[in-house]
């Protein structure tokens, strides 16, 4: 497999291409087809190479290949290869190995919609970006992915895009990430002038042997960690994150949810050894995650639609995997990684399953309403048992009720932040966690507890969705909760052995940071057990305020209006944001233009030609038309410019 | 005859041949035109194959890396000479003309009716100046050709212009002249005093034996940068490039946006720097900070325009910008970046243009306002309009990244705090290329105009098609092109004592 890796990525850009160009003429049902059968041949090779990864020694799990030489200037080289690590591997599994399963969906999904076979050609050149994201060499490769992924998520954000607000929600999801990106050159052109190369493994050798100064190293690691704000939606720049629910909402789940945004955090993990260098820099990503976590929850409270519920709580969730690789522990980090990609594709899923049941159910009975809000919903658990129970898993698999995936992965970052030294992040990320179990309740118990809260001519054509989408639901159930048994601590018995599998990658960081001491199993058990109450307190407080007196959360947002008020519109921060920046680089545009090139430059350029007009009118008087006089004239200047050449000499 | 006359004069006798034809014989005019210039491009294509890479490592000079070189007496008493060559630069800027030409010439078809025969003669004889200016070893020669070119293009914009032609035309000629005057005395004094004991105008012996003082050449320099510096054009010499191109014919925008405009950097890297290096390093900060306003600024100003082909030519001076920062980062990544990004932006802001007239062909508008959710009515234009912006945004894969990235990477290296600057420019050239393409076609048909438009007519998706081989070939495979530069970008490199 490994002389065939480069077919990895190249199976979905082949589906891209004949979805592309002959889609139109293929029909819908043959596109999704071959785009799921793409991504499906990618999953099996990517398990192959996992098997044959698996098959080497812990220490030699390192696959390189180079192609060809992409850039070549100078000292600078930039070859077009792969690299198949521990990491790379489990990312490779995740990324096709879900796809793959919302492919399946999306054949659902989508079925009926003109654009078809257009988005399942942007869904596999997706595929193909995000894999050549996390399967490239060197930080230029990752980057075509980077900006490659954000391409098809503006794409697929704005893929109604009659609909002028979804495209504005696209435009804006490329932009913001663009700022990303911006840190992200500037990381790479540090790391150029600080290492001479631009190989993760150059890269690598560069900062072993480093000796200088740490604080551009701080500057390298702090740019490119602006780049996965961007990417991973983490403050300052989680604000696409929600308009991007404009999009499909397969979309939402695998973009923006369980691949694309997690790359921020796949970027620190391959760049461990250099974010290690800079304890700055990783308190600073810690605070950012956690700040992100307990800020996107508060607002995941009080949301109603079942979407935007959604994406708040994957800023949230991202928020966690930052503190993870902020606290050094960069393999907790990807373990949430890829536990949220289970859990959050199948919530994602879930609502779409449930949003197209409403979406049907409201055409049926000629109602426009959004088929979104949950405070129209309520009672569906009967209506719709498998998107039910499974949407149920995922609600218990997040909130982290111990045995599920979610438990295991959220706690032992949790713990990593105690047992690394930073209670005070460790007990924000506590609180969040009672926040998350209680918003994730609070939509459970609103969308399929009660009764139905819409008309009742709805109410009779809501039904479960086909298989074809429900089969994908209940595989990402499955493995929501089993997804975690690999990685249970010693604590629990458990042999962590996801953890050991991606050690070789975080070797060069761990030893950085040298051993820190084994705190007692008796403090690891007890900041599981405050966090087990939490979850168990945040589920029960919904289970009281929502689905028992339904008319607590009223009284509570009427005796608080501000703060209702300040949490329903996410703190005010687009209004922020469009008033501080948007407003003042639109209006410097339009003065810059209006002044600068129009009076200022246009007035003297002008002007020079009316003083030029005005004094030919007066010279042309000399133009006596004297065949003689300009003989003369003629003679004077050459005399004059010869003269003067002469003199020069 | 050599092959590299023969390709700067068989446009000159095609637009000759027209002179035999009668008045109403528009489709052998067009005929002329378009073979002509084939065949100029196809006679070209052998110089990219026979061209050797490898020579001229390590030169000091041009001399060791001028290729295809013919000398030929002209005007004995002042040692002016018909001396043409081609170094690397000068043959993918060459390669570029006449690869560009009959794709305008043929792109001009629906668009030009009146005045045929000028226009076509017009666009030849133009061609003819463009090749001549790129294969001009000797400064006389250059300097002819330099200006023959400017009458074609005056008149274009001028002739077949939009309404406010002719002060666009006007603004446009009396801009490049006030610059090519100053570079003239330069020229003058180079031949007196460039290389002691001789009176030359060779840019060989110029490179290879000129001693010219320091002082001198700050002046010489200050002369040949205002010159170059409007071509290109520079902030704050760019106000005639929107007027030019607005009124200018779509074919006049992508020639002017594609060729002429290179021919300011050309002349940085092939005259000022290498001829005056002191005089160089002298005015690098300034330059690179001016380059560096350009970027932003363009961005700025391009945000807010409602002309689409406004907005455009404004991103040009974005673009330039990114060009002229990378020649004057004085670095191996810089000098590459800039060099391929003259190439990129040929390529892509030529295929704006392009697109931009398309869709005023259709429509005799090009407000922004008058359009939206075209993306339905003319789906195969918005795949071609979004891949292009996308290149001209410098996405990674295709030409654009390549010539920014290394231009970054080499500001960045000379002074960390210009590539901070320039690099903000990508974050912008999103900004204004992606708001425009939303207005133009996403949402709703609102506009009864715009309902019943025709998608791409075959050539026209021939014509973008041709452009889209390239952009994707340079995005993915740069080294074919960045290999052919490299030793002349060494050599500017060894002039400048680096």
């Amino acid at each position: 497999m490994s002389n065939y890796l480069y077919l990895i990525p190249i199976m979905p850009f082949i589906g891209f291409l004949i979805n592309g160009i002959w889609g139109k003429k293929l029909g819908e049902k043959a596109a999704g087809y071959i785009a799921s059968a793409m991504i499906g041949i990618a999953f099996v090779m990517s398990v192959t190479a996992f098997f044959e990864l698996l098959g080497h020694d812990p220490h030699h799990r390192v696959i390189e290949k180079e192609f060809f030489s992409w850039i070549a200037v100078g000292d600078l080289s930039i070859p077009f290869g792969i690299l198949l690590d521990p990491l790379s591997a489990v990312m490779i599994l995740v990324v096709t190995g879900v796809s793959f399963l919302i492919h399946i969906y999306s054949i659902g999904y989508i079925h009926g919609d003109p654009g078809a076979t257009r988005y399942f050609a942007y869904l596999n050149l997706f595929v193909f970006f995000m894999l050549l994201l996390v399967l490239g060499n060197s930080y230029p490769i990752m980057f075509i992915g980077w900006e490659g992924v954000g391409l098809c998520s503006y794409l697929l954000i704005g893929f109604w895009f009659t609909d002028q607000a979804k495209a504005t929600a696209g435009k804006k999801a490329f932009v913001v990430n663009r700022i990303g990106d911006f840190g992200f050159l500037i990381g790479m052109f540090l790391i150029y002038s600080t290492f001479g190369t631009l190989t993760f493994s150059g890269a690598m050798h560069g900062a072993e042997l480093f000796v200088g100064s740490t604080a551009i190293i701080f500057w390298m690691t702090l740019s490119m960690f602006l780049g996965a704000t961007g990417k991973s939606a983490q403050l300052p720049l989680y604000v696409w994150l929600p308009d991007a629910m404009a999009g499909p909402t397969p979309v939402s789940a695998l973009i923006h949810a369980a691949t694309m945004v997690t790359a921020g955090v796949y970027m620190v993990a391959r760049n461990s050894f250099l974010f290690i260098m800079s304890p700055g820099t990783m308190e600073i990503i810690a605070w950012v995650g956690v700040l992100t976590a307990i800020f996107a929850a508060t607002i995941a409270l009080v949301q109603n639609d079942i979407k935007k519920v959604l994406a708040y709580s994957t800023v949230s969730q991202l928020g966690y995997m930052f503190v993870g690789v902020g606290v050094g522990a960069f393999a907790a980090g990807v373990s949430h990684l890829v536990t949220h990609a289970f859990f959050k594709a199948l919530l994602f899923l879930g609502s779409g399953s449930v949003i197209h049941a409403v979406h049907h159910a409201h055409a049926h009975a000629g109602f426009k309403g959004d088929p979104q809000d949950i405070r129209f919903m309520g009672g569906l658990r009967s209506k719709m048992p498998t998107t039910f129970w499974t949407f149920f898993v995922g609600c218990i698999a997040i909130a982290g009720v111990p045995g599920l995936s979610g438990f295991f992965s959220k706690d032992e970052i949790i713990w990593m932040t105690f047992a690394n030294g930073h209670p005070a992040i460790g007990v924000i990320a506590l609180i969040a966690a009672f926040l998350t179990a209680f918003y994730m309740f609070r939509l459970l118990f609103l969308t399929f507890y009660g009764s139905w809260r819409g008309r009742k001519d709805q109410e009779d054509h809501l039904k479960d969705s086909p298989k074809v989408m429900t089969l994908p639901l209940t595989v990402l159930a499955v493995l929501s909760i089993i997804g975690g048994w690999i990685m249970i601590p010693y604590a629990l018995g458990g042999g962590m052995q996801f953890e050991h599998f991606l050690e070789p990658v975080f070797e060069f960081a761990n030893n950085f940071a040298g051993e820190k001491g084994h705190p007692s199993h008796m403090a690891e058990y007890s900041v599981m057990a405050i966090s087990i109450i939490l979850a168990i307190s945040g589920i029960l407080l919904a289970r009281a305020w929502y689905l028992k007196n339904p008319d607590i959360p009223a009284r509570l947002a009427n005796r608080s209006k501000l703060a209702h008020k300040v949490l329903f519109n996410k703190y005010y921060v687009d209004e922020i944001y469009n008033f501080a920046f948007i407003q003042t680089f639109l209006g410097l545009g339009e003065a810059l233009w209006k002044s600068f090139d129009v009076l200022i430059v246009d007035g003297i350029v002008n002007g020079v030609a009316k003083l030029l007009g005005w004094i030919s009118s007066v010279v042309r008087k000399i133009q006596t038309g004297l065949v003689s006089n300009y003989a003369l004239m003629m003679a004077i200047g050459i005399v004059a410019v010869v003269g003067y050449m002469v003199w020069k000499i | 005859m050599d092959i590299l006359t023969l390709i700067i004069f068989l446009p000159t006798v095609g637009a000759l041949a027209m002179l035999l034809l009668k008045r109403d014989s528009d489709a052998a005019v067009r005929g002329i035109a378009l073979v002509t210039s084939l065949v100029t491009f196809v006679v070209s294509l052998p110089l990219f194959f026979m061209f050797d890479p490898k020579k001229g490592a390590y030169a000091s000079g041009l001399g060791d890396l001028i290729q295809f070189e013919v000398q030929k007496v002209w005007i004995e008493t002042f040692n002016i000479n018909y001396h043409i060559g081609l170094d690397g630069i000068s043959l993918i800027l060459l390669l570029l003309t006449t690869f560009l030409t009959p794709l305008c010439i043929w792109g001009s078809f629906p668009a030009i009716k009146q005045r045929v025969k000028g226009y076509y003669m017009a666009f030849l004889f133009l061609e003819t100046g463009m090749l001549g200016v790129f294969a001009s070893v000797d400064l006389i020669l250059f300097y002819v050709f330099w200006e023959a070119m400017l009458i074609p293009m005056y008149m274009m914009i001028g002739v077949w212009g939009g309404p406010n032609r002719v002060y666009a035309a006007v603004k446009f000629i009396l801009y490049t002249l006030v610059g090519s005057l100053l570079m003239l005395i330069g020229i003058l004094w180079l031949y007196f005093n460039g290389v002691p004991g001789v009176h030359t105008f060779s840019l060989i012996d110029l490179t290879h034996l000129g001693q010219i003082p320091a002082g001198a050449q700050l002046y010489l320099f200050a002369a040949f940068a205002l010159a170059f510096a409007i071509k290109v054009p520079m902030f704050p010499f760019h106000t005639w490039l929107p007027d030019a191109h607005v009124e200018a014919p779509t074919a006049g925008s992508m020639i002017l946006a594609g060729i002429l405009l290179k021919m300011g950097t050309y002349g940085f890297i092939r005259f000022c720097i290498p001829l005056f290096p002191d005089g160089a390093h002298h005015f690098a900060g300034t330059i690179a900070i001016l380059a560096i306003i350009g970027i932003i600024y363009g961005a700025l100003v391009s945000m807010m325009q409602t002309d689409m082909k406004k907005l455009v030519a404004y991103s040009s001076v974005s673009h330039l910008g990114f060009v002229m920062l990378g020649l004057f980062a004085f670095n191996m990544e810089g000098l590459q970046g800039g060099t391929i990004q003259m190439i990129n932006h040929g390529l892509s802001t030529g295929a704006l243009f392009f697109l931009v007239g398309v869709i005023y062909e259709r429509r005799h508008t090009r407000l922004i306002s008058e359009y939206g959710g075209l993306a339905k009515v003319m789906p195969k234009y918005a795949v071609f309009f979004l891949i292009v912006s996308l290149s001209s945004i410098g996405l990674p894969g295709l030409n654009g990244f390549i010539g920014e990235f290394l231009v970054l990477l080499g500001a960045f290296k000379a002074n960390p705090v210009w590539g901070v600057c320039a690099a903000s420019g990508v974050i912008f050239a999103a900004v204004y290329l992606l708001w425009m393409y939303q207005r133009v076609f996403f949402g709703e048909i609102t506009n009864d105009a715009n309902k019943k438009l025709k998608d791409l007519t075959g050539s026209e998706f021939a014509i973008l098609s041709i452009l889209l081989i390239f952009i994707v070939w340079i995005g993915v495979y740069p080294n074919t092109f960045l290999s052919l530069t490299e030793n002349s970008v060494q050599m500017v490199l060894t002039r400048l004592g680096g």
